[in-house]
C-alpha cells in the first residue's frame, strides 16, 4: 500500500483565532491564535497523540477537525474529500465518519436520558434504525464496552466515572465512524480506571480498524497508546514522530524538558531533571521567533528573532528548532 | 522504625493518627469514611498517602487539623498526636492557634485558600502577623522574603497584584508561602500538583523538596501519582476505601510491594520504559461507602481473594523492616476456624 492512500486525514497549516472583546492600547482587537498554523497527518489504524500544557491549543485542534468549531484556516481532509469547505450535506454524512469524546464524560451525557437512550442517540439523529433493531444494536455497542446488560435502563449517575466514559465511548462508536478525537479521556479517572479503559480503546481499535487522535496532557498514557505523537506549544506543533524515537531521543527543547519532567515510579531512577523557568505566556501576544525562545535553555540570538521552520529531520520525525 | 540521621536514636514521631473513624450522615443513613486509619510521620520526614479518590485522603489530613466539614461529617474516634499532645481534646481556640503555626496545610486548588478580594501581600502579611507580633513593615519584608523563597520573580511587584492576576502555578506558590510563612514543623500538602502541568509540577515539587531541606519541615503528601511518591517520599501509606492496607519506606514499597491492591496499582500505570501490550487492571470498581464488602474491603477486586478474605477484616502485619500489610496472604487469624478456610 502506498504512503498517500494509507492517509485518512490531513491537516494543513490549519488555524482558529479568537477575535477578544478586550482590546489593545492601539484600539484593535486582540486576537488570541489558539491554534497557529499546524500540519500533520492520520495514517488509517494508527493512534496519533497530541500533547502539551493546558492552553496549547489541543482541543481545539480537536474540535476544528470533528468540525465542532470554525477554523480560521487552513484544510482538513478526510480520505481525500475537503471537510472545510464541504457542503452542509456532505458536511452531515462526513460528521457520522468523526467521532469526539470528552475528558468528563458526565457533562457530555444527558443526565435524564437513560443509557439505552443516550447511546442510541446518533441513530436517532441520523434517522438510521428504530425499534427493535435499534434497541438490538444498542445493547450490542452496551456489550462491546464492556458494561453489562441492565445498564441499558439506567441513568448516567447510577456509574462511576469509567463507566460513564464506556457509556461515551459506546455511543462514539454507534455509527461505525473512521475516526474518533479522544479529548482527555482518561484525564479525570483513577489509574486503575484509567488502565481498564486504555485497554477497552486498544481492543475497539483492533476489532475495528480506528484511527484515533488521542489527546492528553498524561504523558504516560499517551506513551502507550499512541504509534506516533505530536507536541504542541502556544498553538503550534513543535515535534512530531513516532513514540518511541520522540520519548527516547526528543529533539525540540520543550519536548525534552516535557519528558524529564514526568515523575517515574522507580525511586532508583536518578537522572537530571530539566527545570523549565517560569510558564507560557499568553498566546494572543506571540514572542517573535521561536514560540518557546524564553524559557529554552539553548536560546540564540535567531530565536528571538526568527521563527524556526517545520521540517522532517529524518524518517519522518518533524521539528522547528533552530539547533537541528 | 525511623531513625534520625546518625542512625542510634529513634526519632519521635510528629504526627501520630492512631485509630481515626469519620463519619458523614447521608440520605441513607451513617456512612464510615475513614475506618481506623493509624498512621505517623517523623520530624523532618516526608510521608505519602496515597490512594484511588474516595479513599478518604482528605479527611485523614483534615482531621488532623480538626476541618472535616461540619454538621454532617465528624470525628467519631480515635487520637491524633501532635508533638505528643492529643489535638482531638484542644479548643476550639488552641486549634486555630495550632494551624498556621505549627500545622499548616495546602490544597489543590489555591484559590479555596487565597481570598479574591484581597492582595497576596495582605493575604501573606495576615499569616505573618496572626501568628507572631511583628511591626508592618517587618511582616511586608518577611513577605517579600517569602515570595522569594517560593521562587516569584519580581516579589515586591506581586504584593499587590491579586491572586487572579497570576497563573496556577504562580498561585500555588503563593499558597506554599502562605503556608510556610510561620515556618510550621509539619505541611499537608493534599494533592498539590494535580492541577498543574506537568513541567509546573517538577518546578513546585522541587520546591517543596528544596524548601523541606532549608527548613527542615515534615511533609504529609497527599497525592494519587505514584511517580510522585517515588520523587519525594522517604515512607508511604497506602489506603483503599477509608482503611489503610499497606505502609512501607518507599523502595520497598516500589520493590517488594506486598498488598495485592498495591501491586495492582503499581501494575496499572503504563511503563515509560518498555512496550506493553496491555496493561494490567484491577477488575470492578472502587466500593461506595453506602456497600462495603465485608471482610477485606479489597476482596471483590482481588487475585489472591480466599474464602477468609469475605468473612474477617485482617489487621495490620509487621512483614519486614518497617513494612506492614493488612492481607491474609501474610498473616493468620488468631482464630482456628480461619486456619482451614485459608
Ligand atoms: N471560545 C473561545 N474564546 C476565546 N478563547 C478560547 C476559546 N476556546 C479556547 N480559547 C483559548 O484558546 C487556547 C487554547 O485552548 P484549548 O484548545 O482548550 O487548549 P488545551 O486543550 O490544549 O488546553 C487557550 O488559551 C484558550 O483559553
Ligand atoms: N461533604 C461530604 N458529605 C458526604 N460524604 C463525603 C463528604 N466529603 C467526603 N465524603 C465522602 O468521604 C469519602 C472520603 O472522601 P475524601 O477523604 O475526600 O477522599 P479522597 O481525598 O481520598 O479522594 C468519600 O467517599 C466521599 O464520598
Ligand atoms: S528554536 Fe531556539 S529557542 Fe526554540 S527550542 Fe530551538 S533552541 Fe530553543
Ligand atoms: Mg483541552
Ligand atoms: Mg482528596
Amino acid at each position: 500500500m502506498n504512503q498517500e492512500s494509507d492517509v485518512l486525514l490531513e491537516v494543513r497549516d490549519l488555524k482558529k483565532h479568537y477575535v477578544l472583546s478586550k482590546r489593545t492600547v492601539f484600539g484593535r482587537r486582540e486576537v488570541l491564535r489558539a491554534v497557529d498554523g499546524i500540519s500533520f497527518s492520520l495514517r488509517r489504524g494508527e493512534t496519533l497523540g497530541l500533547v502539551g500544557e493546558s492552553g496549547c491549543g489541543k482541543t481545539t485542534t480537536g474540535k476544528c477537525i470533528v468540525r465542532l468549531i470554525e477554523p480560521t484556516s487552513g484544510q482538513i481532509s478526510l480520505e481525500g474529500e475537503d471537510v472545510v469547505g464541504a457542503s452542509p450535506d456532505r458536511i452531515r454524512e462526513i460528521r457520522k465518519q468523526m467521532q469526539i469524546i470528552f475528558q468528563d464524560p458526565y457533562s457530555s451525557l444527558n443526565p435524564r436520558m437513560t443509557v439505552g437512550q443516550i447511546v442510541g442517540e446518533p441513530f436517532a439523529i441520523h434517522g438510521i434504525c428504530a425499534g427493535k433493531e435499534r434497541r438490538q444494536r444498542v445493547e450490542a455497542l452496551i456489550d462491546r464496552v464492556g458494561l453489562t446488560r441492565d445498564s441499558y435502563t439506567r441513568f448516567p449517575h447510577e456509574f462511576s466515572g469509567g463507566q460513564r466514559q464506556r457509556v461515551g465511548i459506546a455511543r462514539a462508536l454507534a455509527l461505525n465512524p473512521k475516526l474518533v478525537v479522544c479529548d482527555e479521556p482518561v484525564s479525570a479517572l483513577d489509574v486503575s480506571i484509567q488502565a481498564q479503559v486504555l485497554n477497552l480503546m486498544v481492543q475497539l481499535q483492533k476489532e475495528s480498524g480506528l484511527t484515533y487522535l488521542f489527546i492528553s496532557h498524561g504523558l504516560s498514557a499517551v506513551k502507550h497508546i499512541s504509534r506516533r505523537v505530536g507536541v504542541m506549544y502556544l498553538g503550534k506543533l513543535v515535534e512530531l514522530g513516532e513514540t518511541e524515537a520522540l520519548f527516547s531521543s526528543p529533539l525540540h527543547p520543550y519536548t525534552e524538558a516535557l519528558m524529564s519532567a514526568i515523575p517515574r515510579p522507580d525511586p532508583d531512577i536518578v537522572r537530571e531533571r530539566v527545570l523549565l523557568e517560569g510558564d507560557a505566556t499568553d498566546s494572543n501576544h506571540p514572542p517573535s521567533g521561536c514560540p518557546f525562545h524564553a524559557r529554552c535553555r539553548y536560546r540564540m540570538a535567531v530565536c528571538e528573532n526568527e521563527e524556526p521552520a517545520w521540517r522532517d529531520l529524518g524518517g519522518g520525525h518533524f521539528a522547528a528548532c533552530h539547533l537541528r | 522504625m525511623m531513625y534520625a540521621d546518625d542512625g542510634a536514636q529513634p526519632m519521635a514521631p510528629l504526627l501520630e493518627i492512631e485509630n481515626l473513624r469519620v463519619t458523614f450522615d447521608g440520605e441513607d443513613g451513617e456512612v464510615t469514611a475513614v475506618n481506623g486509619v493509624t498512621l505517623s510521620v517523623g520530624q523532618g520526614e516526608t510521608v505519602a498517602l496515597v490512594g484511588e479518590s474516595g479513599c478518604g485522603k482528605s479527611m485523614t489530613a483534615l482531621s488532623v487539623l480538626r476541618l472535616v466539614p461540619a454538621p454532617l461529617g465528624a470525628i467519631r474516634g480515635g487520637s491524633v498526636r501532635f508533638a505528643g499532645e492529643e489535638l482531638l481534646m484542644k479548643t476550639v481556640e488552641q486549634m486555630q492557634e495550632i494551624r498556621g503555626r505549627d500545622i499548616a496545610m495546602i490544597f489543590q486548588e489555591p484559590m479555596t485558600s487565597l481570598n479574591p478580594v484581597f492582595t497576596c501581600g495582605d493575604q501573606i502579611m495576615e499569616a505573618i502577623t496572626r501568628h507572631r507580633v511583628v511591626s508592618k513593615r517587618e511582616a511586608r519584608e518577611q513577605a517579600v522574603e517569602m515570595l522569594r523563597l517560593v521562587g516569584i520573580p519580581m516579589p515586591e511587584r506581586r504584593l499587590y497584584e491579586y491572586p487572579h492576576q497570576l497563573s496556577g502555578g504562580m498561585r500555588q506558590r503563593v499558597m506554599i508561602g502562605m503556608a510556610l510563612c510561620c515556618a510550621p514543623k509539619l505541611l499537608i500538602a493534599d494533592e498539590p500538583t494535580t492541577a498543574l502541568d506537568v513541567t509546573i509540577q517538577a518546578q513546585i515539587l522541587d520546591l517543596l523538596r528544596t524548601l523541606k531541606r532549608k527548613i527542615g519541615m515534615a511533609i504529609l503528601l497527599i497525592t494519587h501519582d505514584l511517580g510522585i511518591v517515588a520523587e519525594v517520599a522517604e515512607r508511604v501509606v497506602i489506603m483503599y476505601a477509608g482503611e489503610v492496607v499497606e505502609e512501607a519506606p518507599v523502595r520497598s514499597l516500589f520493590k517488594k510491594p506486598a498488598h495485592p491492591y498495591t501491586r495492582g496499582l503499581l501494575g496499572s500505570v503504563p511503563k515509560l520504559d518498555r512496550k506493553e501490550e496491555e496493561l494490567k487492571t484491577i477488575p470492578g470498581n472502587v466500593p461506595s461507602l453506602k456497600s462495603m464488602p465485608s471482610g477485606c474491603r479489597f476482596h471483590p477486586r482481588c487475585p489472591n481473594a480466599r474464602s477468609l478474605c469475605a468473612k474477617a477484616a485482617p489487621a495490620l502485619l509487621e512483614i519486614g523492616e518497617g513494612q506492614r500489610v493488612a492481607c491474609w496472604l501474610y498473616g493468620l487469624p488468631s482464630d482456628r476456624e480461619g486456619v482451614e478456610t485459608l
